[in-house]
């Protein structure tokens, strides 16, 4: 028995039942547009957290004071004092390390004229703007000289301005003042607008860390350092390096916990990453639950058809099909309907991803791998759930099944 | 003159068990039937007519004794052999034709060559015309099988029963559900095929057909009864251009 020759008769079969055919297929159809939409939604959703996170510096490193207990009390890590100015001017000079900043902030109302608004100062180095991938759209950054003299001097964020100059006049040059403290303003930030967490970027204000430290909150430690590797890929070694060169420093015993944290980026973007994983996976047991109740839906068709077509049967055996052409037939036909089915699903579901994405404005990205996984699913579907009824079929005995009524 | 053996039964037993009895359909069977000839084999329900018809046609094994078909024993086939033998070597013709619904007179008759893979599709299609020609419906090649009469279905039938050129055409009650202008078309077409030669096993209840055979082999309680050879057989076109024609 030639393939060709059992495809035709298969085709033939279908061809005899149009409406019924395109109804089982209909099944697969949603299941395998589903399957495609939502997988390209999840992903979609992924990319563009991945994007938001390398725009945030990917490989960026952050060092905070241990959340340490003293005397059986858990302290506030921001009040803890382990990280010093020397730890910082220590790290600068680690190989790996291609920027590195201190960071004091401090709370409080900045005000200018009777405009006013609350936010937070930033005390830092120039280096922040690299490792935070900010740029002065207007004016200057700070200087080295302007940290060493602690000078009085900030650059703003976007919202800041828009909120403390809210007639649109330049901030350049003017004197504004956080809390008591005048501050004169040097440049402006290009906006960022917020990050994945809805965070708004802009709403920040930068200064030399020396003036936070010294004039706003009079403390001699620093709250944290923010560093960023020079490769991104050297992320964890620049880590182990500077574990390992804070520890020295603070002469902590190899058995002891760390006085200190160090976090970078790549954990949240792996700590994202899960999450979307999470969701995509959820997302694809939905669509999964929809294909298989579409394979149910062709079991049951098929299964019908081998009842309705018993005489059919009988007589194809009466001329010489044997059981295995006629499991062939029937398995053939039910693959035809899921592989079709997944055909157009995969039209569909990519025709319906292009709809969210122009329509919903959300995020979507098809990857080749969920339309060969959805396709080979729905082979897989037509095989498993055509078998049974074409087993049936081809164990009918002609005898019975050729005076079938 | 010594002529082939199409079909050679020896003491032909079937029985079937229905609950714990043991129904016994043919209790001994025995006959040759050499090639060429036109065999009626008639009884009444209940005979084993039907039984020894699925056993001809391959679709069954006796319980006991020897079935040998165009020399080779059908009872050591397996099952899948015999649906090649049934295949290569039998056509059927059926009571109720079994023609595919929604599907065209030649698609039907190619049916049997689609199960032979030694036969490519301009072959296929070639002998499908002829044997649709030999049965005279070279004119309805594309007719689908709901747009024809009993009649015609049943010739398409028998074209698709000649198309695989069989040692052995088996009808059973092939006449059963037409009229009498229609039955005695179609024995004409039986007594033409005959006359070319073809080795034809008749299976009917009506005895009124033994007239129109070469031979005839009745059944009865598993048993045969009677087997007559018949020298002169009579004219089914005869018979045909005879009856009244229909006034009303």
């Amino acid at each position: 028995m030639k393939f060709i020759n059992l495809l035709k008769i298969a085709i033939k079969a279908l061809n005899n039942n149009k409406l019924r055919c395109f109804l089982t297929m209909l099944g697969i159809i949603i299941g395998v547009a589903s399957v495609i939409t939502m997988l390209a939604i999840g992903q979609g959703s992924k990319m563009s957290i991945r994007d938001q996170i390398s725009e945030m510096g990917s490989n960026m490193i952050m060092i905070h004071p241990g959340n340490m207990q003293r005397g059986g009390v858990r302290q506030n890590s921001d009040d803890m004092q382990t990280l010093k100015e020397s730890d910082y001017l220590a790290l600068k000079d680690l190989p790996g390390v291609a920027a590195v900043s201190p960071t004091v902030s401090s709370s409080g109302q900045m005000v200018n004229g009777n405009n006013n608004y609350p936010t937070q100062i930033q005390g830092i180095t120039p280096e922040y703007l690299d490792i935070r991938k900010f740029k002065v759209k207007d004016g200057t950054m700070f200087t080295d000289h302007d940290i060493k003299s602690a000078a009085k001097v900030c650059v703003l964020g976007k919202t800041v301005v828009d909120n403390l100059f809210p007639d649109g006049s330049d901030p350049i040059g003017r004197v504004v003042r956080f809390g008591k403290i005048p501050f004169t303003v040097v440049g402006v930030l290009e906006s960022k607008g917020t990050n994945s967490m809805g965070q708004d970027q802009d709403d920040i204000v930068l200064a030399p860390y020396t003036s936070v430290m010294k004039r706003i909150l009079a403390i001699d430690y620093i709250q944290g350092i923010f560093a960023s590797a020079t490769d991104e890929a050297q992320t964890e070694q620049t880590i182990e390096q500077m574990t390992d060169l804070l520890r020295e420093r603070h002469k902590i015993l190899p058995t002891a916990d760390s006085d200190f944290e160090i976090r970078s980026q790549q954990e949240l973007s792996q700590m994202m990453n899960s999450t979307s994983d999470m969701m995509t996976i959820l997302l694809a047991c939905i669509a999964g639950i929809s294909l298989l109740v579409g394979g149910i839906g062709i079991m049951n068709i098929m299964y019908v058809s081998v009842t309705e077509r018993t005489r059919e049967i009988g007589l194809r055996m009466a001329i010489g099909a044997r059981g295995i052409d006629i499991l062939s037939q029937f398995l053939i036909e039910a693959i035809i309907i899921s592989v079709s089915g997944g055909i157009l699903g995969v039209v569909l579901g990519t025709l319906a991803a292009w709809i969210v994405n122009v329509v919903a404005n959300w995020p979507v990205y098809i990857q080749i791998w969920s339309v060969l996984l959805s396709f080979a699913v729905c082979t897989v579907t037509g095989v498993f759930f055509g078998w049974y009824p074409a087993k049936k079929a081809a164990g009918l005995d002609p005898i019975e099944a050729i005076r079938y009524e | 003159m010594s002529r082939k053996e199409i079909i050679k039964v020896d003491r032909l037993r079937r029985e079937f068990i229905v609950g714990d009895e043991t129904v016994k359909a043919l209790r001994g069977v025995s006959f040759t039937i050499h090639e060429g000839e036109f065999v009626t084999i008639m009884g009444t329900s209940g005979s084993g007519k039907s039984t020894l018809l699925n056993i001809l046609g391959c679709l069954d094994t006796p319980t006991s004794g020897q079935y040998i078909l165009d020399g080779v024993s059908v009872q050591k086939m397996s099952k899948n052999q015999r649906a090649v033998t049934r295949n290569r070597k039998i056509g059927f013709v059926f009571q109720n034709y079994n023609l595919l619904p929604k599907t065209t007179a030649i698609e039907n008759v190619e049916l049997p060559l689609l199960y032979n893979s030694a036969i490519d599709a301009k072959e296929r299609r070639r002998r499908a015309i002829a044997a649709l020609e030999a049965v005279e419906l070279g004119s309805r090649l594309n007719h689908k099988s709901n747009q024809m009469s009993g009649g015609q279905q049943q010739r398409v039938a028998i074209a698709r029963a000649l198309v695989n050129d069989p040692v052995l055409i088996l009808a059973d009650e092939a006449t059963g559900n037409l009229d009498t202008r229609t039955s005695f078309s179609i024995l004409t077409l039986f007594q033409e095929f005959h006359a070319r030669g073809r080795t034809i096993v008749f299976v009917t209840h009506n005895p009124e057909l033994a007239g129109y055979s070469s031979r005839n082999i009745v059944l009865r309680d598993g048993k045969v009864v009677s087997d007559t050879l018949n020298p002169s057989p009579l004219s089914a076109r005869l018979a045909y251009e005879n009856l009244p024609k229909e006034t009303d």
